[in-house]
């Protein structure tokens, strides 16, 4: 059945320890990640920080359904995902995938398709705080949306 | 009936609060986004035809369509912008 975890909270995570977490399983030949951190600048001005703010229950329940749906695409061995809420200040990570699969394709395409999804699905919103001290939510990506929509004609 | 509804994010300052019970004849998403848009102001602005945001029951998402009861929990949300 393999390791399938989904974690949000604030608390920070080590992206290689939870890799290493997924490397015990001999059928799992490959892992693929990723991880988003806060970065200086958005849209047009000078990010110091970002606050994420989601959907207690729905959250979690969001994810659960989006790596099942890549459980029918890939035969995946384990995936972790964990996001983090609150404040979290520039070069602080926001939110980790890993897959694990047999072969590398599998590995990276899930990875992806995880991601776009989240991004497009998961009830999680993001203001930024900027140099000024001003703040304000951000609003979503069309491309985003292109991006998840992607993966539906596959 | 009675319904438990949920702002989030952008909707939530906007609106003022995080959150309400509401005592509701709507018998679906649309009919309770009408009633909630014709309180005027910053909710007609926000719910009014041709904004976008997301509402969902439950905790599943929704569309206009989706059919409301008592006790339900509704939630209404710009986009999301996580990861």
């Amino acid at each position: 059945m393999g390791d399938f975890t989904i974690r949000v909270g604030h608390a920070e995570f080590e992206p290689g320890a939870e890799i290493a977490a997924l490397s015990g399983n001999p059928a799992a030949g490959a892992i693929a990640s990723f991880v988003g951190l806060v970065r200086n600048y958005g849209d047009d001005a000078h990010v110091t920080a970002l606050e994420l703010e989601h959907y207690p229950g729905m959250t979690e329940a969001e994810l659960g359904r989006i790596v099942g749906e890549a459980r029918e695409r890939w035969p995946l061995t384990a995936a972790t995902i964990i996001h983090r809420v609150g404040y979290l200040p520039l070069g602080e990570p926001i939110v980790l995938v890993v897959v694990a699969s047999g072969h590398r394709r599998d590995a990276f395409a899930a990875c992806e398709f995880l991601m776009d999804y989240l991004k497009t699905r998961a009830p999680f919103w993001k203001k930024e705080y900027y140099r000024d001290g001003t703040s304000r939510w951000v609003d979503a990506k069309d491309s985003d949306d292109e991006a998840a929509a992607r993966w539906m004609a596959q | 009936m009675t319904l438990n509804l949920i702002y989030f994010a952008r909707l939530k300052d906007t609106f003022g609060r995080g959150g309400e019970t509401l005592d509701s004849g709507a018998a679906s998403v649309a009919e309770l986004l009408a009633e909630l848009a014709a309180r005027g102001g910053v909710w007609a602005d926000e719910l009014g035809t041709g904004r976008v945001f997301r509402v969902a029951v439950n905790q599943t998402m929704a569309s206009r369509d989706t059919a409301l009861s008592a006790g339900d929990e509704v939630a209404i949300f710009p986009p999301v912008t996580g990861g």
